[in-house]
C-alpha cells in the first residue's frame, strides 16, 4: 500500500486519496477553452443543465406514475396533476424540458455545422453528438408513450408499423417489438423500462464519451483557428490573460455559461408557467382508444422534418428515404471534402449549402404537421424532401472544389 | 454587438419555427367555425340544411325559428307560467329516472343557465331546438317530443318560459351549472361524478359494487340512445381548445356534423359557469401556476443579473 501522511484538512485528506487537486486542474482550472467564442458555445452546458432538469423532474414523476394501460392515463392526469403537491409543476417542467432540449440540440448541431466543428480530428465529437441525438430521440419517443393518451397510442402504432419494412411485410418484427398485435400493456411496460432506465443510461454514457472526445482536439473557435494550446496556456498562467488565446473552463468560461443559462431559464420557466400547451399536445388529453383514430396524427415538432421525408413518397421509397434521413447527418464529416475549418460564411458554396439546409429542414418541419390532403402543402413537402437529398448529394462536390483558405 | 446579431438570428429562426408548427399548423388543421355568441336564432341550422341541399328541411327550419322569434316577443305571465310548469314537473325533478334514453334534466336554475329563445324553441319542438332532428324520422319520437301536443299554445309557452326566467334563476354554482346542463350524459371521473350524480362512499364493498352496476345500467341506456357513451369530461378543457368548446357547445353540429349530441342551449353566462367548472376539475393547477409563476421568473431574472456581474468580473482584463 502507498504511504499516507496525516492530513491537515479535509481537502488534503481527499487529495491524498482521490487526487482532487489534480482532478480540479484537469477538469476545471486548467481545462483550456479558446477565448474567441460566442454564446453559442454555451449550448453544451445548457443541454447538460436541461438534461439534469429532465432527470430530476423525471424522478419525481416516476414516484407516482403507474405503467399499466388501465392506470397510466389517470396517474398522470389526475394523481400527478391534482393530488401530488407540485406534481403539475414537475410534469410541466418535464414536458417543456423535453421539447426545449431538442430546440437546443438543433441549435447546437447547426452551430457545429456552421463553424465546421466536425472536421478532421473532431469527427468523434460529431459522431458521439449524433449518437446523443438518436438516443434523445428514442428517449423522447418512449416518454411520449407513457401518458397513454390518444397521441401516445397512435404514434406508437404508426412508428412501430414502420418496422414492417413496407413491402417486406415483416409483421412478425412489429409484433416482437410491441409484444402484442397492437400497442397494449406489454408495449407500455417495455417503453416505460426504456424511458426510465436503459435509455437514460445510454444517454449518460454518451454524454461522458461526448465530453471525452472534446479533450484532445479541443473546442473549436469562431474562426476555426488552429493554435498551440500549451503555449497559450503558459501565457495565461503567467498572467498574460489578455495576450493568451485561451481561458480556463472554470471559472472564466463557466461564468459566461451560467449567465447564458440564466437567460435560458427565464425563457424555460416562462414557458412552464404561461405557455406549456405547445409542448403538451391537446390530443393526448383524450385517453388511448384503439377504435378511434384521431383526425390528424403527427409527431412532436422535433420529428416533423424526418416525418415529412417519409410522407411524400410511395411506401417503400418513403421508408428508404426516411431511413437515410435518420443517419445521413452522421456522415457529415466524411461527405464534407473540404479541409477548411472556418465559419460557413467564408467557405464559398458551403455558405449557401448551410442556409439552404437549415431553411429546407424548417420548411420540412412546417409541412410535416400540415394535413397532406392539401395539394399545395403536399407538393411543397415533396420538393423539400427531394431538395434535402439533392443537398446531401451535392455536398461532396461543392466542398471538393472549395478553395483552400 | 456581434453576439447580439447572432442571438437575433437564432431568435428569429426559433420564432418562425414556432409560428409554423403551432399557430399556423393549427389554423390549417381545424376548420374555422364562426360562433353566434350563444344566441339561438336558427341561423346555423338553416345554413346547414341549405348546404346539405335539403331545401324542404331548410324551409321547415326557417318557419320554425321565425315562429320562435314571434313567441319570444309575446309578454309572458309568470303566475300563469307557474301553473303551466306543473306539466313539466312530472319528469323534470330531482332524482329523476331515465326516460327514453336519458334522465330528464333538473330545471332548478334553467332561467340562469339557458337562453330564453332556446327554451321557447325547446318547448315548441325539442328535436328542432337542439338541432338533432336528423336523428328522428318524426320529431315527436324525441324523448320529450310529446310536449308539442301537451303545450301547443304560444301564450302558454311564453308564460312557462317567463316563469323559468323569473323564478328558476338565482345564484348558481359552477358545479350546479355543469350538473344540470351536462352530467346526465357525461361523467366526470376526476370530480367523482357519473350520469347518476356524485358517487357516494359506501362502508361495504357490496354496496359500492351495487352502485357501480346502477351506473353501468344507466350508461348502457345513454349509450343505446346516443349511439356511443358520451365522453368523460374530466380534462376535456385541456383536450379541446377554447374556441372549439365554445362553438361546439353552442351548436355541436358545427364541429361534428351528424353528432347525436344535442345543443343544450346555454346562454353566455350559463356557458361561462360550465366552463369555469370544467377548468376547476380539468386544470386544477391554474391558481397555483399564477401564484408561483411570477416568483420563479423573478428569481431567474435576479439570478441572470448576478450571473452577468460575475461573468463581467471574471472576464475583466481578458480583452
Amino acid at each position: 500500500m502507498a504511504h499516507f501522511e496525516k492530513a491537515n484538512s479535509i481537502g488534503e485528506w481527499l487529495d491524498q486519496r482521490l487526487a482532487v487537486e489534480t482532478l480540479k486542474k484537469v477538469m476545471q482550472t486548467e481545462y483550456w477553452i479558446p477565448k474567441n467564442i460566442n454564446f453559442l458555445w454555451a449550448m453544451g452546458m445548457v443541454l447538460a443543465a436541461t438534461f439534469g432538469i429532465l432527470v430530476v423532474s423525471g424522478i419525481f414523476l416516476l414516484m407516482y406514475y403507474k405503467p399499466d394501460t388501465n392506470l397510466a392515463f389517470d396517474s398522470v392526469n389526475y394523481t400527478i396533476m391534482s393530488e401530488v403537491g407540485y406534481g403539475w409543476l414537475w410534469r410541466h417542467v418535464h414536458g417543456v424540458g423535453a421539447s426545449l432540449v431538442f430546440l437546443i440540440i438543433y441549435i447546437h448541431m447547426f452551430t457545429g455545422i456552421y463553424y465546421g466543428s466536425y472536421k478532421k480530428g473532431r469527427e468523434l465529437i460529431w459522431l458521439s453528438g449524433m449518437g446523443l441525438f438518436v438516443a434523445f430521440s428514442a428517449e423522447a419517443f418512449s416518454g411520449y408513450m407513457l401518458p397513454w393518451g390518444q397521441m401516445s397510442y397512435w404514434a406508437g402504432m404508426v412508428i412501430t408499423n414502420l418496422f414492417s419494412g413496407g413491402s417486406l411485410e415483416a409483421y412478425g418484427l412489429v409484433e416482437w417489438i410491441r409484444g402484442d398485435y397492437v400497442p397494449a400493456d406489454a408495449f407500455l411496460t417495455r417503453f416505460f423500462m426504456l424511458h426510465v432506465f436503459l435509455l437514460p443510461l445510454v444517454i449518460i454514457g454518451l454524454i461522458v464519451l461526448h465530453f471525452g472526445t472534446l479533450r484532445i482536439p479541443h473546442v473549436n473557435n469562431q474562426d476555426g483557428e488552429e493554435f498551440d494550446y500549451a503555449e497559450a496556456a503558459e501565457l495565461y498562467k503567467a498572467g498574460k490573460v489578455k495576450e493568451s488565446k485561451v481561458i480556463p473552463f472554470s471559472p472564466v468560461f463557466l461564468s459566461k455559461d451560467v449567465f447564458v443559462m440564466g437567460v435560458y431559464f427565464i425563457l424555460f420557466f416562462y414557458l412552464v408557467f404561461y405557455h406549456f400547451e405547445f409542448a403538451m399536445d391537446p390530443v393526448n388529453f383524450d385517453p388511448a382508444d384503439g377504435l378511434k383514430t384521431p383526425a390528424h396524427i403527427y409527431p412532436e415538432w422535433y420529428f416533423l422534418w424526418s416525418y415529412e421525408i417519409l410522407r411524400p413518397f410511395s411506401k417503400d421509397l418513403g421508408l428508404v428515404a426516411f431511413a437515410i434521413a435518420q443517419v445521413i447527418f452522421f456522415m457529415l464529416p466524411f461527405l464534407d471534402r473540404s479541409p477548411n475549418v472556418a465559419p460557413a460564411s467564408r467557405r464559398g458554396l458551403f455558405k449557401y449549402w448551410f442556409w439552404a439546409m437549415l431553411i429546407d429542414v424548417i420548411v420540412l418541419t412546417f409541412m410535416g404537421k400540415l394535413p397532406p390532403t392539401d395539394a399545395l402543402f403536399a407538393n411543397i413537402g415533396l420538393v423539400s424532401a427531394i431538395l434535402f437529398f439533392v443537398l446531401w448529394i451535392a455536398l461532396p462536390f461543392i466542398t471538393k472544389i472549395e478553395k483552400k483558405l | 454587438m456581434k453576439e447580439l446579431k447572432i442571438f437575433g438570428i437564432v431568435a428569429i429562426f426559433t420564432l418562425v419555427l414556432y409560428w409554423g408548427v403551432e399557430p399556423f399548423a393549427h389554423s390549417q388543421m381545424h376548420k374555422h367555425v364562426e360562433g353566434n355568441g350563444f344566441v339561438y336564432d336558427g341561423k346555423a341550422d338553416i345554413e346547414e340544411a341549405k348546404t346539405a341541399k335539403k331545401d324542404e328541411k331548410a324551409k321547415a327550419k326557417e318557419a320554425f325559428w321565425a315562429n320562435v322569434a314571434k313567441v319570444s316577443k309575446i309578454k309572458g305571465d309568470v303566475a300563469a307560467g307557474e301553473a303551466g310548469f306543473a306539466t313539466c314537473m312530472g319528469c323534470h325533478m330531482e332524482g329523476g329516472v331515465n326516460m327514453g334514453g336519458v334522465i330528464p334534466p333538473v330545471l332548478d336554475h334553467a332561467g340562469a343557465l339557458y337562453s330564453k329563445n332556446y327554451l321557447i324553441a325547446l318547448i315548441k319542438d325539442p328535436a328542432m331546438a337542439s338541432n338533432v332532428d336528423h336523428k328522428y324520422a318524426d320529431t315527436m319520437t324525441h324523448p320529450m317530443g310529446s310536449i308539442k301536443a301537451m303545450m301547443a299554445d304560444d301564450q302558454q309557452i311564453a308564460d312557462v318560459v317567463a316563469y323559468l326566467m323569473a323564478k328558476k334563476a338565482g345564484e348558481v354554482t359552477t358545479k350546479e351549472a355543469f350538473t344540470e346542463a351536462c352530467s346526465r350524459c357525461h361523467a366526470m371521473r376526476y370530480a367523482k361524478t357519473t350520469q347518476l350524480g356524485d358517487t357516494p362512499t359506501f362502508k361495504y364493498e357490496k354496496d359500492t359494487l351495487a352502485h357501480k352496476i346502477k351506473v353501468i345500467d344507466e350508461q348502457n341506456l345513454v349509450k343505446a340512445y346516443m349511439g356511443k357513451l358520451p365522453p368523460d369530461l374530466s380534462i376535456i378543457i385541456r383536450a379541446r381548445g377554447h374556441h372549439f368548446m365554445e362553438t361546439f357547445v353552442e351548436n355541436p353540429q358545427s364541429q361534428l356534423p351528424g353528432t347525436s349530441m344535442p345543443r343544450v342551449g346555454l346562454s353566455h353566462e350559463g356557458y361561462e359557469k360550465v366552463h369555469a367548472y370544467m377548468t376547476e376539475i380539468g386544470d386544477p393547477s391554474k391558481p397555483a401556476r399564477e401564484e408561483l409563476g411570477p416568483k420563479v421568473i423573478l428569481f431567474f431574472i435576479i439570478f441572470t443579473g448576478l450571473a452577468f456581474l460575475w461573468k463581467k468580473s471574471r472576464w475583466k482584463g481578458h480583452y
